[in-house]
């Protein structure tokens, strides 16, 4: 077939795309420009965005042989991604720049255009799994390195975008595999160092780069019963969960830590109250889809796991489609999860759909 | 069949350049030593010279090479800078389709050494004189320096660049063209022009990438940027590169007696391009039509079009052309020119050069005209509904 290959200048995307070219596929690699005014060289550990980046993609595809372009994506990429990302920490909520660039750009805007040009799939270096059930409906299921896999942040794909994804690197056990097929294969990028950081923000530090771009005022940190507690000076740099860095004047009557449990950007107010009251026992949100194959009777709540951030353990749930609401409901409490994040549902490795975190309640909201 | 339709990114290596480049690297020497063989290599150099010199319609002595077309622009936006601004002369008029080899040394020194900048309007691809009469007529005194491109490398416009000296003479200001895109294509005549400086580049008329000239009048004395021995009048300090000048030499002699010929060619080629483009494809707005503009060039815009789309179908038919000028990395973004003209970004992101060049055939027209027809509707459809 006929397989456009994401080159992001990493030693995964380029491992992915060597391996499609091996397949027998007819591939040409691709490397989208994501920023307008890019940096020279890389920084810290952002994994694209630079011309160096470029440069090393450009590199491992003339290695492979294979035709190589930059496309320009900068302009969706902002709207998309990166506006995205403002509005909601403004909007006092925490989201997932990587799975909004999934569902928009990469498997969206990108895909769409691969497709119109003939294209048959869209290969990138993410550690996962596609498999087809035995009607046919296409699975996202997780990589067999368990400790890469990506399966979380493609949680937003659904069955015709399935169709078209090819991950070459999702039954390889390990990415030390993975970096020694890169070296043997003549691969500068196989001792290219991993990327975990947002790759639009400069140095890593998303707080500070956060202040500069989202307004946020000074207000009063309050308890739950609306006692003021304190001052902070901006309610951008406060993410549910938080215990430092609070500056409380005084400590809580009962003498316990107190964290942060919820921010109100219009009353600029920030939330603070005991542990306890982080344990969250439902989720919801309104912005959901399917991963491949619909649940048969997803109004009834069924037997699950939920994952809520890229690299947390997934926890036994139950969930359900209730008035338009994917609700999930966690045998034990979660603690930490902030508006704005994925839950993503899985039945052992398979992934079945996603949603976008509206709300959370605690045991005792619920018992009410 | 391999077509390559981007001569304004760079023209194939001349065969006669080639032969000068290879004669030269075999003779060796320091064109700055004092022995015969130094004096070989500074014989093969001064021939350069001579062949630059006569090909642009200047003094030799006013030749100074340089590693390209950016380095002399550089030297002479600097250069002039340092030596003519004070703090009441901090003035450098230019225009906003200039290339980036231009705009940014000038937009350094806003940076860096406080200059102002102010970018002439543009209509119809040209720069206003007008608009030159009048700021020179307010603010004459605090002028440091004029640059304006002979030749746009993008929409292949030209700039009258004797009326511009014409109106800057009364005032004394010097006048700088980057003349990169007017080599070979269009007669220049340094002397006549009354221009201060002009930048000029080897590998836009067949000779290899690597060698240029800054060609500036002999009573003009920029700062030089490069400091060390001073070789070529000062202002380009390093061993003198006699074999590239040589091949340069040789290439721009070719392209200058050959120009009229193969204009008039080209002309006829290129043409055939927009008709048969504009014929097939009715929403295709040629960018340029009613400027003054060189004969082998054609720039188009395809609205609603993504370049991205179109240059990669385009490539694999192994058909080579751009979207504007080549750029790091390869991303393309929407080109400035086409903004500075007065189109939407969308316009800007959607826009093909096609640039012949003296080895052009018929054939390779016709394969990039039926190559491009058939590319277009895919292009489309890849392109996102706005």
């Amino acid at each position: 077939m006929r397989v456009l290959a994401a080159m992001s200048g990493g030693v995964d995307s380029a491992v992915a795309a060597a391996r499609a070219v091996e397949a027998g596929h007819e591939v040409v690699g691709v490397h989208l420009a994501l920023s307008r005014m890019p940096g020279t060289l890389r920084t810290g550990s952002r994994g694209c965005c630079t011309i160096e980046d470029s440069m090393d993609a450009q590199r491992a595809a003339k290695k492979l042989g294979i035709p190589f372009y930059v496309w320009d994506f900068s302009e969706r990429f902002k709207q998309d991604v990166v506006d995205d990302f403002l509005a909601e920490y403004q909007a006092g909520r925490t989201p997932n720049p990587c799975m909004r660039c999934n569902e928009r750009i990469k498997f969206a805007a990108l895909l769409e255009r691969a497709l119109a040009l003939d294209f048959d799939a869209l290969c990138t270096g993410h550690y996962a799994t596609v498999s087809q059930d035995s009607e046919g409906n296409y699975e996202l299921h997780r990589s067999l390195a368990m400790a890469k896999d990506q399966s979380y942040v493609l949680g937003v794909l659904t069955q015709d975008q399935l169709k078209h994804s090819y991950f070459p690197l999702g039954a390889t056990a390990s990415k030390d595999l993975v970096r020694a097929e890169a070296a043997q294969r003549g691969l500068t990028v196989a001792n290219k160092p991993d990327s975990y950081d947002i790759c639009f923000i400069p140095e890593g530090d998303t707080r500070e780069w956060l202040r500069e771009f989202v307004q946020s005022e000074p207000g009063k940190i309050i308890d739950q019963s609306g006692e003021v507690v304190g001052e902070h000076d901006g309610h951008v740099g406060f993410t549910i969960g938080q215990r430092k860095g609070l500056r409380l004047g005084r400590p809580a009557k009962d003498g316990k830590p107190r964290y942060v449990l919820e921010i109100r950007p219009k009353t600029k107010e920030v939330v603070v109250g005991p542990e306890d009251a982080l344990a969250i026992s439902e989720l919801a949100g309104s912005r959901f889809s399917w991963c491949g194959k619909e649940p048969e009777n997803q109004m009834d709540f069924f037997d699950c796991e939920v994952q809520v951030r890229a690299h947390a353990e997934s926890v036994p749930a139950k969930a359900a489609v209730v008035n338009q609401e994917l609700v999930i409901r966690v045998d034990q409490p979660l603690f930490g999860v902030a508006p704005g994040q994925t839950a993503v549902l899985y039945q052992g490795t398979r992934v079945l759909g996603q949603t976008t975190i509206d709300r959370t309640a605690t045991e005792a909201a619920l018992n009410v | 069949m391999a077509v390559f339709l981007d001569h304004a990114a760079t023209s194939p290596l001349r065969p006669e350049a080639l032969s000068a480049l290879n004669q030269a690297l075999l003779q060796l020497g320091n064109p700055s030593s004092i022995h015969s063989h130094g004096q070989a290599t500074r014989e093969i150099l001064e021939q350069a010279r001579d062949q630059i010199a006569n090909s642009v319609g200047c003094n030799r002595s006013e030749v100074v090479f340089s590693s390209g077309g950016t380095e002399a622009n550089n030297q002479a936006v600097k250069g002039i800078w340092w030596s003519r601004s004070s703090s009441e002369r901090k003035l450098i008029i230019s225009s906003p389709l200039e290339h980036k080899a231009l705009l940014d040394p000038i937009q350094w020194l806003v940076e860096h050494e406080g200059a102002e900048l102010v970018e002439l309007p543009i209509s119809n691809g040209h720069v206003s004189l007008a608009a030159l009469e009048e700021i020179l007529r307010e603010r004459s005194q605090e002028i440091v320096l004029i640059s304006l491109m002979w030749v746009n490398n993008e929409t292949g416009v030209i700039t009258d660049i004797e009326a511009v000296t014409e109106i800057a003479k009364p005032y004394g200001i010097p006048v700088h063209s980057d003349a990169i895109a007017a080599l070979g294509r269009i007669p220049i005549d340094f002397a006549k022009s009354g221009l201060y400086a002009m930048s000029i580049s080897g590998h836009k008329v067949g000779a290899p990438i690597g060698i240029g000239a800054l060609v500036v009048r002999r009573d003009a004395k920029p700062v030089n940027l490069i400091h060390g021995g001073g070789q070529e009048r000062g202002l380009r300090s390093g061993t003198m590169n006699y074999s590239l000048a040589s091949a340069f030499g040789a290439a721009a002699e070719l392209a200058v007696r050959q120009m009229s010929e193969t204009q008039s060619r080209l002309r006829v080629l290129r043409d055939k391009i927009e008709t048969a483009i504009t014929a097939a494809i009715p929403s295709a707005v040629l960018t340029a039509k009613n400027s003054i503009r060189v004969e082998h060039n054609a720039h188009f815009i395809f609205p609603g079009v993504n370049n991205d789309s179109l240059l990669f179908l385009l490539d694999q038919q192994g058909i080579s052309v751009s979207a504007g000028s080549a750029c790091q990395a390869g991303v393309l973004g929407p080109s400035h020119v086409l903004i500075g003209m007065g189109y939407s970004e969308a316009d800007a992101a959607s826009c093909i050069r096609v640039s012949l060049g003296y080895n052009t055939t018929e054939a390779d027209v016709d394969v990039f005209v039926n190559g491009l027809i058939e590319a277009y509707p895919k292009a489309l459809a890849a392109s996102p509904m706005p």
